[in-house]
């Protein structure tokens, strides 16, 4: 009775916020991204080798002209769990870009051929230059699949606690490379020099759309369109943001196996241990000494 | 434990305490790994390519390969005699010439700037042998890098190093 | 030959020469003895009393795996974000570390306000636990700061613009309060000075955590565990040894939590935080919703539901004061909920007020949020300041057992178990 008049009392302050819940999206007018099948999902998930490959041609070849990738070092291109590169692979990649290096003896700055422990080094030397270049500033991509993010208010974010989605930001980066109109809406007003976008905030993003088919040659037979190159950049920068997810979930797998065997055996342990106690009310209280192991 | 087993070990606390060992081993090696170098730095540890061209005979120059100073000498022929010729039983540190340079490139002496009593930079083209000598306590090196006089119990040790050609090597 | 100290408890005689040796010049094997093996521990405890014990834990979780973070950090504002980076990438197992400090704030917040609430259940905090609940309420306040202070290290966006209106609150004292604010920036803004002290302090206070919490331990024992009857031992039928029945216990259910801890670290790490704590810091552009991290979430509604600046910074700090007033607030003599069925439902109401505040902590103050906002606030104190005295006053509580082991015992055997076989067959 008493548990039935708290569940009454809950459900009716439920009920009393649920209008509020109607006002999720009121502020913020955008879409929500679909819901894409990854491979590195899940408890078992893992990066697909041949698609971050994939992503990672449509980087060089599209957004590397703007977007920096600075935390992400040559040799990674190499490490396992990502893109499965040897390093010899990963050395001519390097040798591809030009680093800044120096001062030399006579004291000045000089480039030089990449080498393994360089980093991707960025398509503008400041902020300043880019803003000029673009009248707004390319974000680096390193993290930014997980600097996004898709707002899922109650209850869903308890079915994606329970379900692991993680996947957010590739989620919203393949929505949004493919979110590109033409056309924007009736009535609504795009400010100069951006572009209408059904997922990015308020609509209007400056960065022009960059994608198109054909753009990048896949060698691999996987079909060259908006889509699929949408989906193969956005698991790449996944890695990037995270390159020791494969790690992760395989060492957390091995850890919950471990903790639920652990819990199991501490249960009856403890059943064994208080099934005497039960049974023998004078083995209750704290025993003299002698009787312990060791003092 | 019931006072009518008292001594018999139940195959549950056993269990039970095994896995508890096994768990805070794997819970401590994380801990302790995470000390070990990291990735970037075993990176920047990588090998180095050092072009000879520039390098005039009788000139030493120093680099630096894993945070460690490096001598590259271009010895002088008197300097290359004065290492041979030697009887190398009675060195303290007992080591040929030959075992210290690469076949076809003996006017080349690469060697770790780290003296081996307790770590100085020994200054190049000094001493009585026109080798190395250490400041800090009065080691003294021949021109092939061994120890002659002084605390100091071992040659300067040598990097792994290979000649990618006559006018470049590789160190590390 | 059993010896016996002061309180009638077996104490520490150690058969080891050494032990001896040592135990003469600094008892503190017998401290641990008589602390955590042979105490006395109430035997009708549920599993919610072990969650002292993982708070415990979690507080040398965040110790350890925050030091090794710490041989890795780098506190300047140019380098904090790359170097929180540089450990998830490059520090061997640095992924690892990372996501069991973030992750373990959160689960050290959690276990805090399980064990706040089963308090609030049972009566824990009233005579003669007063001292141990304030003391309690103090570690709640050093784990704010501290979790604060750490939340500003990453420098990311949150972190930063966190940060700015977290000490910005300072500004609505009145006279001092602009200068209180330039003092704890140590500039003109949130900068490099003030990420310099945030990191040293976060560095500080988790030792003076430590600190108290011997305290807390000590009023603890001093006073003995209150338990889920609210009726003190009476008789050595009453308790158990601490060890192993406890401690047994305590492990099987720290185990559980660890779970939970796993799930989060391995599968969801980046579940419990904020997308924009993954931009780097830019004092130029303010993200569109700032939200603090989710254990702050009730005091950040109820801070803003009061619509006057000065008055809802003292309605923030009331909030967590009137926690301290509670022992003299409620003036029941009956301890534990079990026997208040009056209180009961009011402790529900009470616990959905708060996680109704959390939710709305992290909505936007505009429309309906705001309103329900003002609603639970009021509820919030009025449950301390109206409700808890009234309710002592005129509640009729239910029949108290006699003593624990009649509670939990009948005729000798616990309550559900089967029968005993009729005399005359023996026991196996």
């Amino acid at each position: 009775m008493i548990v039935g008049r708290s569940i009454i009392i809950v459900a009716v302050a439920v009920t009393l916020v649920a209008p509020a819940l109607a006002q999720e999206h009121s502020h913020e007018d955008t879409s929500s991204p679909a819901k894409n099948r990854w491979s590195f999902a899940g408890p078992f998930g893992k990066f697909d080798r041949g698609q971050l490959q994939r992503g990672f041609k449509v980087y060089r070849e599209v957004c590397s002209v703007c977007h920096g990738l600075k935390l992400i070092a040559f040799r990674n291109l190499a490490d396992p769990g990502g893109l499965g590169f040897i390093a010899a692979q990963a050395q001519a990649v390097a040798a591809e870009y030009k680093i800044q290096d120096g001062p030399n003896d006579q004291g000045e700055m000089f480039e030089r051929p990449g080498r393994l422990a360089d980093y991707f080094p960025p398509p503008f030397p400041n902020d300043q230059a880019a803003r000029a270049r673009y009248n707004a500033v390319p974000p680096d991509l390193s993290v930014i699949a997980k600097a996004r993010g898709i707002e899922r208010g109650f209850p869903y974010w308890v079915f994606d606690l329970i379900t692991q989605y993680q996947e957010q930001g590739p989620d919203y980066v393949t929505a949004l490379l493919q979110g590109y109109e033409a056309n924007p809406p009736a009535g609504f007003t795009l400010p100069p020099g951006s572009f209408y976008n059904k997922y990015y905030p308020a609509h209007a993003i400056v960065m022009p759309p960059p994608l198109s088919d054909q753009r990048v040659e896949y060698t691999d037979g996987s079909p060259m369109t908006v889509e699929q190159y949408a989906k193969d950049i956005s698991a790449f920068l996944m890695w990037a943001a995270e390159p020791h997810l494969d790690q992760r979930k395989r060492v957390g797998m091995q850890v919950f196996i471990f903790l639920v065997i652990f819990a199991g055996l501490l249960y009856f342990t403890k059943k064994k241990v208080w099934h005497q106690v039960d049974l023998h009310p004078e083995e209750l209280r704290a025993r003299p000494p002698a009787e312990y192991p060791s003092a | 434990m019931s006072s009518a087993e008292p001594t018999r070990r139940d195959f549950i606390y056993i269990a039970t305490g095994a896995a508890a060992a096994v768990g805070t081993a794997g819970a401590l090696w994380p801990i302790i790994a995470q000390m070990n170098p990291d990735a970037s730095t075993i990176a920047m540890g990588a090998p180095i390519e050092v072009d000879l061209t520039p390098i005039a005979e009788g000139q030493v120059i120093k680099v630096f390969w894993r945070s460690k100073p490096i001598f590259i000498n271009h010895r002088s022929k008197k300097q290359i005699e004065d290492a041979q010729n030697v009887d190398v039983a009675k060195l303290p540190d007992p080591q040929a010439d030959s075992a210290r340079v690469k076949p076809g490139h003996e006017q080349w002496q690469v060697l770790i700037a780290i003296c081996t009593h307790l770590g100085c930079i020994p200054l190049a083209d000094q001493g009585p042998y026109d080798g190395y000598f250490c400041p800090c306590h009065g080691s003294i090196y021949d021109t092939s890098g061994r120890i002659r006089q002084g605390p100091a119990p071992l040659n300067l040790a040598l990097p792994p190093y290979e000649f990618l050609s006559d006018t470049k090597v590789r160190i590390g | 030959m059993v010896h016996l100290n002061m309180n009638g408890h077996p104490s520490y005689q150690p058969k080891n020469a050494f032990m001896q040796w040592l135990e003469r010049r600094l008892p503190i094997a017998g401290l641990v003895y008589s602390a955590f093996i042979v105490y006395p521990t109430p035997r009708n405890l549920n599993y919610w009393w072990t969650f002292g014990g993982i708070l415990t834990f979690m507080l040398a979780v965040q110790i350890v795996t925050g030091v090794v973070l710490a041989m890795h950090y780098m506190p300047h504002v140019d380098h904090a974000f790359d170097s929180v980076e540089h450990i998830m990438r490059d520090v061997n197992y640095g992924w690892l570390l990372r996501y069991l400090h973030a992750n373990g704030g959160s689960m050290f917040f959690l276990a805090a306000y399980i064990h706040m609430f089963r308090g609030m259940y049972y009566g824990s905090y009233k005579e003669p636990r007063e001292v141990l609940w304030i003391l309690g309420v103090i570690l709640l306040l050093l784990m704010i700061v501290t979790g604060f202070m750490g939340y500003v290290l990453p420098w990311g966006q949150m972190s930063y613009w966190a940060a700015t209106v977290i000490t910005n609150l300072f500004s609505a004292i009145p006279l001092v309060g602009e200068s209180v604010v330039t003092w704890l920036w140590g500039g003109y803004a949130v900068g490099n000075p003030t990420l310099n002290r945030f990191y040293a302090l976060h560095y500080l206070l988790p030792f003076v955590i430590a600190a108290v919490v011997v305290l807390h331990v000590w009023a603890l024992h001093v006073a003995g565990q209150n338990n889920p009857d609210g009726i003190e031992p009476q008789t050595e039928d009453d308790t158990v040894a601490f060890t192993p029945y406890a401690t047994i216990k305590d492990a099987f259910l720290m185990m559980v939590f660890c779970i939970l801890f796993a799930w989060f670290v391995f599968y969801v790490p980046n579940f419990l935080g904020h997308p924009d704590n993954y931009i780097p810091a830019n004092p130029a552009v303010t993200p569109m919703h700032i939200v603090p991290e989710w254990y702050y979430l009730p005091f950040y509604a109820i801070l803003r539901a009061i619509p006057n600046k000065l008055l809802g910074v003292v309605a923030l700090v009331a909030s967590i004061f009137v926690l301290t007033l509670l022992p003299w607030l409620d003036t029941s003599k009956v301890r534990s909920a079990r026997y208040r069925p009056l209180y009961r439902q009011f402790f529900w109401v009470f616990v959905v007020v708060c996680i109704g505040l959390g939710w709305l902590g992290s909505k936007p103050p505009e429309g309906n949020y705001v309103l329900f906002a003002r609603i639970f606030t009021i509820y919030y104190f009025a449950f301390f300041f109206v409700i808890l005295p009234v309710l002592g006053k005129v509640e009729k509580t239910k029949l108290l057992p006699k003593s624990i082991s009649q509670a939990v015992l009948r005729e000798g055997m616990p309550i559900g178990t089967p029968a005993p076989p009729p005399a005359g067959m023996h026991r196996a």
